[in-house]
């Protein structure tokens, strides 16, 4: 029953699996709840809870240390979304004050496929991503405010996602994910 | 190219939502029909170049072999059939649930972990023309069987 090598590609099934399960999810979403806001605070939500999980598996896999300033983060970020999405994202767009970075995006994968009908303009379907940057980051003591400034669906060049560091955070983490 | 860590954790999520909004104790269903819309559009992608399937034994076959590789890290451990349209397929340590327990423990929560994938199988299946029901049992963790009951006309 056991052929040696297989002539599927895992890593690129897995990819499509992503997208196609974050589709149906979001297709389930808007069939559940009405409000295209709530879908897209939900979504966030969900990419806050993957997020606190995530980082752990970032650090025990890249073996990184602490962040010495927010570049440094901003390339950390750069890692794992090559680690996690397969894109490499360039950063850019640097606030003088250097707490906002830009991470754009030629493709983002989990849009491969998916077309953004007029009824649903409001609805931000990568919003999980959002969710994912920032969960991670408050694991790591840094409270971010992410944004789309571009957005491919809705007919822009790129996928370019705002990054702004708020403040860090002292001690304790808020208690209660939700 | 992505993470198989990352479809787990949206694959939990996801099961946490459902969890979360269910009104009755086993109302499942929409786990199962986002495995299903996933199986059905995954499979055509899969097996685009692939080589035509000789019967339905085969196609079972690709599911247990080149299929579960690609998705879950390994190959189905046990396979077994009654020749008359019922498959038993046995996972020793579905990844759903080898993080949960292992052993008797927890085992009321399997059902939120294996129905996605018995969705996912039901679809793909659907697309290749076998047209089933799929259920699963658990009877110690993280052992998996899944039961594909095809639709004999």
């Amino acid at each position: 029953m056991s052929r040696q090598t297989s002539r599927l590609d895992a890593k690129k099934v897995n990819s499509e699996l992503f997208t196609l399960t974050y589709g149906a999810l979001v297709t389930q979403l808007i069939k559940d709840v009405d409000n295209v806001d709530d879908v897209n605070k939900q979504l966030e939500r969900m990419g806050y809870n993957i997020g606190v999980r995530l980082i752990e598996d970032f650090l025990a896999r890249s073996g990184s240390g602490k962040c010495y300033d927010f570049r440094d983060t901003s390339e950390k970020i750069q890692l794992a979304t090559r680690m996690y999405l397969g894109v490499s994202p360039t950063i850019s767009n640097w606030s003088p004050s250097g707490d906002e970075f830009s991470l754009v995006m030629d493709s983002n994968p989990i849009t491969d496929f998916v077309e953004l009908p007029d009824s649903h303009m409001g609805l931000k379907y990568s919003n999980m991503l959002l969710g994912v940057i920032r969960g991670s980051c408050e694991m790591v003591q840094l409270e971010v405010s992410c944004w789309f400034a571009q957005d491919q669906l809705k007919g822009d060049n790129t996928t370019e996602i705002r990054v702004k560091l708020l403040r860090k955070l002292e001690d304790s983490v808020p208690a209660g994910e939700d | 190219m992505a993470d198989p860590v990352f479809f787990e954790l949206l694959h939990a999520q996801i099961v946490k939502y459902v969890e979360e909004r269910q009104t009755k104790d086993t109302d499942l269903s929409s786990l199962d029909t986002i495995g299903f819309t996933c199986g059905y559009k995954i499979i055509e992608r899969l097996t685009r170049d692939w080589p035509k399937f000789k019967d339905e034994l085969e196609i079972v076959k690709f599911i247990c072999t080149d299929f579960w590789m690609a998705v879950y890290g390994k190959q189905i451990d046990n396979l077994r059939t009654n020749n008359q349209g019922l498959y038993v397929l046995q996972d020793n340590m579905f990844r759903c649930l080898n993080k949960i327990a292992i052993g008797k423990e927890h085992l009321q929560v399997a059902p939120l972990y294996y129905t996605f994938t018995c969705g996912l199988v039901r679809g793909s299946l659907a697309n290749l023309g076998v047209h089933c029901v799929v259920n699963a049992e658990v009877q110690n963790m993280p052992s998996v069987k899944f039961h594909i009951q095809v639709n004999r006309l």
